[in-house]
């Protein structure tokens, strides 16, 4: 296979907060892919019964798994946003440089809005149920 | 003609480009879903959980949520991969293990739903 030069190239570019929207999609994406790897951990404790799910509860319900759980958060309610912001320009929208800086600061306020909000029935649920 | 094949689009590239934006859009009321409904359990106890579980609706969307999340995320690494991974033979060994990683994923989840949903969970 001929050599050819890797994208992104993070290097030459000068940083701009419309990169750091793009970049956090990809990042959060992988996190969210980490997510996944528990969520079906879960399920398939839950499937083993009781017992199972008590043996799971051991690393699901560790202290320190409320800081995995709040970055899950944070990262499913921005790559949501930011998900939806890339099918809006798939449809052809919002493509100029100042309709994409516009959205870059849209994205960030509704998924910030969103992380409270769900932040805030997580808390709910966990103090009803620990 | 030697020195073109290989280098250049296998076609599949659309198909990718598709099925991300497909997958993104089922993903966006299942994930929404998925988020109420966990949240808005009285508890995370077994017999609570397997009972949410079991009911038909919750048993197909968490299917579908598992099946459509690790194609999503399939289809994201993969990208992920090809960008980060410059050396043929790793980036083919990469891409083995992400593709088997999130089959074993999807099927693992699903067997999972299935079991509690058709009573087979102790």
């Amino acid at each position: 296979m001929p050599v050819r030069p890797l994208s992104p190239h993070l290097s030459v570019y000068k940083l701009k907060y419309t990169m750091l929207t793009s970049g956090l999609n990809r990042i959060t994406g992988m996190g969210l892919s980490v997510g996944l790897v528990l969520l079906v951990y879960w399920l398939v404790a839950v499937a083993g019964g009781a017992q199972t799910l008590a043996r799971a509860e051991r690393v699901l319900a560790h202290p320190l798994m409320k800081l995995v759980y709040a970055g899950f958060i944070i990262a499913s309610c921005y790559h949501l946003v930011a998900g939806i912001r890339h099918l809006v320009w798939d449809t052809g929208r919002g493509l100029e440089r100042a309709q994409s800086e516009r959205s870059a600061w849209l994205v960030t306020i509704i998924s910030v809005v969103l992380m409270l909000l769900v932040g805030y029935g997580a808390w709910l649920a966990m103090a009803r149920a620990p | 003609m030697r020195r073109v094949l290989g280098a250049g689009s296998a076609k599949s590239g659309v198909h990718h480009w598709w099925l991300q934006r497909l997958t993104a859009v089922a993903l966006v009321p299942l994930s929404v879903w998925f988020a109420v409904s966990l949240l808005a359990l009285p508890s995370f106890a077994h017999a609570t959980v397997a009972a949410w579980m079991g009911q038909g609706t919750t048993a197909l969307l968490l299917m579908l949520l598992v099946v459509v999340a690790a194609w999503h995320s399939r289809l994201g690494l993969q990208v992920v991969v090809e960008d980060y991974v410059p050396r043929p033979g790793a980036r083919t060994v990469t891409l083995v293990v992400v593709n088997f990683v999130h089959i074993l994923l999807a099927a693992a989840g699903v067997l999972a739903v299935l079991r509690v949903a058709l009573g087979g969970a102790a």
